[in-house]
């Protein structure tokens, strides 16, 4: 099912592919053998595009993640961002091109949202990290489009985890790149804040023309918000439309529990 | 909201502070000389009396300046440690770098006789004791490295670092028990910890040494910003996270165990001086500290070092007291409002 994604999303040809992978296969190497966690995986990603990574706990998530952002080498074939080997950027060249929104708790510091958010200057400042005009142009930018202007001069510890994540979404922002990838950003999240995340999210892959990936376990809220989902089962892993994976009950497999089954017409789980 | 120019007034102020506790410095001991003349003697002039001048020259100018380095140097060295351990609480003394240059010192006084004649000479040496006693920091930043991957708990740190000194503590425990009682005398004079008696050779290897490290320092500014968001997103923002870590280490180590070897262990100063640099200036910007922290670790050391010799006063108190009994109240207020990160 996964080796011909393209002609299954239907992707068209106008938007720009930002991030791509060609038979990846992703796993850990031991000193003898590989450890596959999972094999030909084939993936597009287009400008403008909000794409939600689904998959139960433990499936390999992180690894995908790990290896769509260069972190970590695949076993097999390549991921291309911008038509080029992500393994074969230097660090600051993928600093402009890629930017993470991760789910560590940050360490202690007097950071201010605003300077938090100047940070994400640091792949386009001299060495002492001196903020050009430009550069306090893009982080006004970044602020202004997360709207979080009304707390840029409180300290990043005194607001609370809802205010937190978008700020690290505006440091992501003010970074510059193409491609934005967010470790599960809705977690400790309520629902109110989830939904406000993720329609912020699909407003800034249209407005600034990104390609934004997340990860999540908010399947409902990824089916109603996303344009592209990549679910990720034991057996393989599959990108598509909402509406096309449902149609091919890609989501039936997400778990491994007989008492957990999907329902198209509700667009969610139920449990029996 | 996120001005420099704010910071300006407080920099010079604090470049004021600097000159007037150094002339300061300089004019109160035990002999009392009068502020013009202590001008005069630093300016080339004649002051009125040649026993004055020559007290200032030889004795009083290089114990300032030893306290200036020192105080820049600990400093800043507590800042790049703070910001690198994640860990507010992080200083020289309290992860044991100065336990470490210890080590290295009380290796090379009192371990000196094991060696054949044109070794020991050489280790006895200063260069011999700073090298031994910057390796000995090294070692140290190297075990907590390692002990610090591990263990993403950052309390547990501290408590590697006080497993350190206690560790150091007891083998330079063990050293002396085989060493003469000369040696003996010289290792424990040098461990309760004085700003005074240096010549002029060694101030100038104190001072080479200490601006390598400053300057050091100096290029991690921008990588040290970027860790205030963790490792992870200071690699994903393109630093080189490896290189980076290398040169604050090399820094730091150069910085304590250069400073320690001439003047001992200084408690404290490394430890506190970064934190009053962030009450002041209100921001984690690496510049704006590091020279803040600069600035006011020279001025804090050089009050100390003057508290030391109380005007009219024929006793000096050991520097490492003072420090002692000014820091460790601060140290116990910070942790007291801990729920407010520094």
């Amino acid at each position: 099912m996964a080796a011909d994604a393209k002609t299954q999303t239907g992707i068209s040809m106008e938007k720009k592919i930002v991030l791509s992978a060609q038979d990846l296969s992703i796993g850990y190497q031991h000193k003898k053998q590989n450890e596959t966690i999972a094999q030909a995986i084939n993936l597009a990603f287009e400008e403008s595009n909000l794409i939600a990574l689904i998959g139960a706990n433990g499936i390999g998530k992180s690894t995908l993640l790990r290896t769509l952002t260069g972190i970590q080498k695949p076993l097999l074939g390549e991921v291309q961002l911008n038509h080029k080997n992500i393994n074969s950027y230097s660090s600051s060249e993928l600093a402009q091109n890629l930017a993470v929104v991760l789910t560590e708790s940050l360490p202690p510091s007097n950071l201010t949202v605003f300077e938090l958010v100047a940070l994400g200057r640091q792949p386009y400042t001299n060495w002492l990290g001196k903020l050009s005009p430009e550069d306090l142009d893009s982080v006004n930018k970044a602020i202004s489009l997360t709207q979080i202007d009304g707390i840029a001069h409180k300290k990043h510890f005194e607001i609370s985890d809802g205010q937190l994540q978008k700020v690290l979404i505006a440091r992501a922002l003010a970074q510059d790149t193409p491609l934005i990838v967010l470790d599960e950003p809705t977690t400790h999240l309520d629902l109110q804040h989830k939904v406000n995340l993720i329609r912020l999210l699909k407003k800034l892959a249209s407005e600034t023309a990104k390609c934004i990936l997340y990860s999540t376990h908010d399947l409902d809220l990824a089916l109603q918000l996303s344009d592209q989902i990549v679910v990720m089962t034991s057996n393989d892993v599959v990108q598509g439309t909402p509406e096309y994976l449902m149609e091919h009950h890609a989501f039936d497999k997400l778990f491994n529990d007989k008492s957990i089954r999907f329902n198209s017409h509700k667009g969610g789980f139920v449990i029996r | 909201m996120y001005s420099q120019k704010r910071n300006i007034p407080i920099f010079i102020i604090l470049g004021i502070a600097l000159v007037m506790a150094f002339l300061l410095n300089l004019s109160l001991g035990s002999v009392k000389i009068p502020f013009i003349d202590v001008v005069h003697s630093l300016t080339g002039g004649e002051a009125s009396k040649s026993t004055w001048e020559y007290i200032i020259l030889h004795y009083r100018l290089p114990k300032a300046l030893t306290a200036l380095l020192a105080g820049m140097g600990l400093s800043v060295s507590g800042l790049l440690m703070q910001t690198l351990f994640r860990n507010p609480l992080a200083g020289p003394d309290v992860l044991g770098l100065s336990s470490g240059a210890s080590l290295g010192v009380a290796f090379v006084i009192l371990g000196a006789g094991f060696l054949p004649g044109i070794l020991s000479g050489f280790f006895l040496s200063p260069y011999g004791i700073v090298l031994a006693s910057t390796a000995g920091s090294f070692m140290v930043l190297l075990a907590i490295l390692v002990v610090s991957q591990r263990l993403r708990d950052t309390m547990a740190i501290l408590i590697i670092g006080l497993m350190f000194s206690s560790f150091t503590g007891a083998i330079v425990g063990v050293l002396t028990f085989f060493s003469t009682s000369e040696q003996l005398q010289k290792f424990t004079f040098w461990s309760l910890g004085s700003l005074g008696n240096l010549p002029w050779e060694h101030i100038i290897i104190l001072a080479v040494v200490c601006i390598a490290g400053l300057l050091l320092s100096a290029i991690c500014i921008k990588p040290l910003d970027a860790l205030l968001l963790g490792e992870r997103y200071a690699k994903s923002m393109g630093i080189n996270f490896k290189k980076t870590r290398f040169i604050i280490i090399l820094a730091a180590s150069l910085l304590t165990g250069t400073i320690t070897a001439f003047t001992g262990p200084i408690a404290f100063v490394g430890l506190v001086v970064p934190h009053i640099a962030k009450l002041v200036f209100k921001t984690s910007s690496h510049l704006i500290l590091y020279v803040g922290t600069i600035l006011s670790g020279a001025i804090i050391l050089l009050v100390c070092d003057t508290f030391t010799q109380m005007p009219g006063s024929e006793y000096v108190l050991p520097i490492n007291a003072i420090t002692s009994i000014i820091g460790a109240p601060i140290v116990i207020w910070l942790l007291m409002r801990k729920h407010k990160p520094v």
